[in-house]
């Protein structure tokens, strides 16, 4: 394989194995501080109880959050070198801002949060179970914000020598796009996080256990599921799928399978686009509702791919689709399930309903496939650009780094990362199974005392 | 603009280093100085709530490198690659030896995670001191601004240098005693009794072999690279460096011979720092320096980012690490003083 694809699926096998533990991480960070309120609220103990058992699981997601995501920002140079000779001036800026002001505010209040809940009051530790929340959606920002740079560079200026840096600090963090895709990845994070609070819930009261518990987490996970999974579709969605198709035709126009362009035309729910033909096979499609999804109206012309020069065509087709068509399914599967979870938790019959119950323990799986699944239409789509229309992919990889070298590091991250996965799950599986109770026993009876 | 934004990075690497060097260090010491389950868990506790934030130093001056020097930090880290891999592994087991440990019920487990914990620690000094000496050597920069060396040669520094040759593994044996100092120091401060006092014993007896690393380092760096001392000699005020790393090497002999465990850590900060400040002098204004006549150095103006970015970057970059310090102040704060021998901490 050339150095080139060697260095692609680098990149993206880290950085897919990193965002299955962030997109928890944020979730959890706010149902927590939900759990941490009510505790101030009610002055219920059991409220305490169940965040210290979140906060176990949430330690070690952290944990392993933090030590892949160190190898991304090294990656940018290691086997991105030209990208980063080009646009460090730009993109290091908010990578570099992520450290300063998120990093340094989760790490801290993290540590204060998971050691000092006897020696801080109970405002004290609410806050610092606040603080890990924000710093953990102010790293998202960042990110998101270098992310929507390359999909949709605004506020640079070029240099000499082919470098671009800042060309406004605020034209930067405000690029519309970096919004749009924010709401709707955060959201994204909210229903990976609420899918596996209402799971272990699930868990919890089909095995008629810790019952108290497992209808707690049923609760929160599926009100706040129900919530997400809806923004997520509307408006976030569907404002960033608009805002796309007016910036990136040729990624919406793969995204759909819409080979020439039409007025009225169709949403593809299902078949299997043939390159070749320039067609999708055996399709079942939705008269006239992608012109009216995009701009509201079923008369609308789409753009689809022979407007598009070949050459600017997302590289990988087939797999662009794929993603997002298992994304979008996911997704309105999500907003079924948690609405009748929903309305049947508001009739007061969701505890017993065993039927529901199973597939909400199932479904945890779920929202991790279609957050990866629309990262990867998000970058797949940006193809073959690494800056959307001033830098090729092809451009910005360490020429001088062999492909058998990034071969050898994608192993040893392959290696790794299992081991990784293996002792995630272990633990995970421990905490569930010691119950949300254990994690209060072993408590601190008092820290370190003060000198 | 360029100077600024050197001694910015330059000072948030010596941060890393003195903050990230304590628990590293105290890693490095751990097998030896703390001998009992309750002095171990009595010695993770001790770092648990700051070993994360340590780490985030380094980010934070990678970060910064990569938006000030965008053509350094391109160059840099692929060119040092195999090392970089090795020290993210290292990293991420030193994480998860940390995690585990406290974790595991087996005391087999824990001590298989305790021996990982400190071969990591170990580890990760050594190649920290080797990549300082293989920046203060100079690497062989081709005619593209970019380079790739091997993990090793012939061992010797000269026109085709390897990441290790003995120059650079003498500067991780360096790093490697110095660290474990430092984080003995700090475990001295920390802990109490029987670890407190073999940690003390410890820094005690390592001092004097660091005292003679660092006095034969100089000689050694001029030999591995005879420019050196240029920037030394055009202002001879700086040699005001090395003698506060040799004054604050005689602080902490002093001090581990007292019972001021405070200076004595302090003391060995300075020493760190000191040692860190003297090579980048060294270096001024070069940020990479080559071997061999392919390529150039590379210099804080070649390797600069633009005006406007650095402009906003000050702003931002002032208010943050504002709030950094803060922080940092708030959490030693809130857990200054010994850790106990007997407390739970729970989560980690």
């Amino acid at each position: 394989m050339d150095a080139l694809s060697l260095h692609r699926i680098h990149f993206a096998f880290t950085v897919t194995y990193h965002y299955l533990f962030p997109q928890l991480t944020m979730g959890l960070a706010l149902l927590i501080v939900v759990l941490k309120s009510l505790a101030l609220k009610t002055r219920d103990a059991k409220y305490d109880v169940a965040a210290r058992f979140w906060a176990r699981i949430f330690a070690v997601n952290f944990l392993l959050g933090v030590v892949t995501g160190i190898p991304m920002e090294f990656q940018f140079g290691t086997n991105w070198s030209e990208f980063s000779r080009r646009t460090g001036g730009v993109i290091g800026m908010p990578l570099a801002m992520e450290g300063i002001f998120s990093f340094f505010l989760e790490s801290a209040f993290l540590g204060l949060f998971l050691f000092g809940e006897k020696r801080l009051s109970r405002w004290m530790h609410w806050t610092s179970a606040f603080l890990v929340f924000l710093g953990s959606w102010i790293s998202g920002f960042f990110i998101i914000v270098t992310d929507a740079w390359m999909q949709h560079p605004v506020a640079y200026r070029i240099l000499p020598g082919g470098v671009f840096e800042v060309g406004s600090f605020w034209g930067l963090m405000l690029n519309p796009w970096a919004w749009l895709q924010y709401a709707h990845n955060m959201c994204g994070s909210v229903v990976t996080a609420s899918f596996v609070m209402a799971s272990v819930g699930a868990l919890y009261l089909l095995l008629r256990r810790d019952e108290v518990y497992g209808r707690m987490f049923i609760k929160l996970g599926v009100v706040a599921g129900v919530l997400s999974c809806i923004l997520q579709i509307f408006p976030t969605g569907d404002l960033h799928g608009k805002y796309m198709a007016k910036h990136q035709p040729a990624a919406v126009a793969g995204m759909e399978g819409l080979f020439n362009s039409e007025r009225g035309a169709p949403l593809v729910l299902m078949g299997q686009p043939d390159i070749e033909a320039q067609k999708i096979d055996n399709p079942i499609v939705v008269n006239k509702v992608l012109s009216f999804l995009i701009y509201g109206t079923t008369a609308a012309e789409v753009e689809g791919l022979d407007q598009i020069p070949r050459d600017q065509w997302p590289t990988a087709l087939p797999l662009l689709y794929y993603s997002y068509h298992i994304m979008a399914g996911l997704g309105t599967y999500f907003v079924l399930l948690m609405a009748v979870a929903a309305f049947l938790l508001w009739r007061g019959k969701l505890f017993t309903a065993r039927w529901i119950l199973w597939p909400i323990l199932l479904s945890f799986p779920l929202p991790y496939i279609a957050n990866t699944a629309g990262w990867m239409t998000a970058e797949i789509g940006r193809q073959p650009w690494l800056v959307y229309g001033l830098i090729r992919t092809s451009q910005g990889y360490s020429t001088h780094i062999d492909a058998s070298t990034s071969l050898f590091s994608l192993l040893g991250f392959l290696g790794l990362y299992a081991v990784l996965s293996i002792l995630w799950i272990v633990l995970v599986y421990n905490f569930i199974q010691d119950g949300p109770q254990a994690a209060s026993q072993d408590a601190p009876v008092n820290g370190s005392k003060t000198a | 603009m360029g100077t600024l934004w050197f001694w910015i990075v330059a000072v948030m690497l010596v941060a890393y280093v003195v903050l990230d060097g304590f628990d590293i260090g105290a890693g490095i010491v751990y097998l030896f100085v703390a001998r009992t389950e309750e002095e171990r868990q009595q010695a993770m506790r001790s770092i648990g709530p700051f070993w994360d934030g340590n780490e985030v130093w380094l980010l934070a001056a990678g970060g910064t490198l990569f938006f000030a020097f965008p053509l350094l930090y391109a160059s840099a880290f692929s060119g040092f690659y195999l090392p970089l891999m090795i020290v993210l592994w290292l990293l991420i087991l030193r994480a998860l030896s940390i995690e585990l440990r406290g974790h595991s019920a087996e005391p087999l487990w824990r001590t298989f995670f305790d021996a990982l914990f400190t071969f990591s620690s170990s580890l990760l000094a050594i190649f920290y001191g080797a990549a300082l000496a293989n920046v203060v050597r100079g690497v062989p920069i081709g005619p593209d601004d970019y380079f790739f060396l091997p993990l090793w040669t012939n061992w010797k520094p000269g026109p085709h240098p390897g990441i290790l040759d003995w120059y650079t593994v003498t500067g991780g044996i360096l790093a490697l005693v110095a660290l474990a100092v430092h984080g003995a120091l700090y475990l001295a401060l920390k802990t109490e009794v029987d670890l407190e006092q073999r940690a003390r014993n410890f820094a005690r007896n390592a001092t004097p072999v660091l005292l003679v690393l660092t006095l034969a380092g100089l000689p050694l760096t001029v030999l591995a690279r005879p420019h050196s001392l240029d920037s030394y000699i055009a202002h001879p005020i700086l040699f005001v460096i090395p003698c506060a790393v040799l004054a604050s090497l005689a602080v902490v002999f002093l001090a581990t011979r007292g019972r001021s465990p405070l200076t004595a850590f302090l003391g060995s900060s300075a020493y760190l720092s000191t040692m860190m400040v003297g090579a980048v002098v060294g270096l001024f204004p070069v940020l990479l320096p080559t071997v061999g006549t392919a390529g150039r150095d590379i210099t804080i103006s070649l390797a600069l980012a633009g005006p406007h970015t650095l402009h906003v970057g000050l702003v931002w970059w002032t208010l943050g690490i504002l709030l950094a310090i803060m922080y940092f102040v708030i959490i030693h704060w809130l857990f200054r003083g010994k850790v106990p021998r007997h407390a739970d901490g729970y989560g980690h």
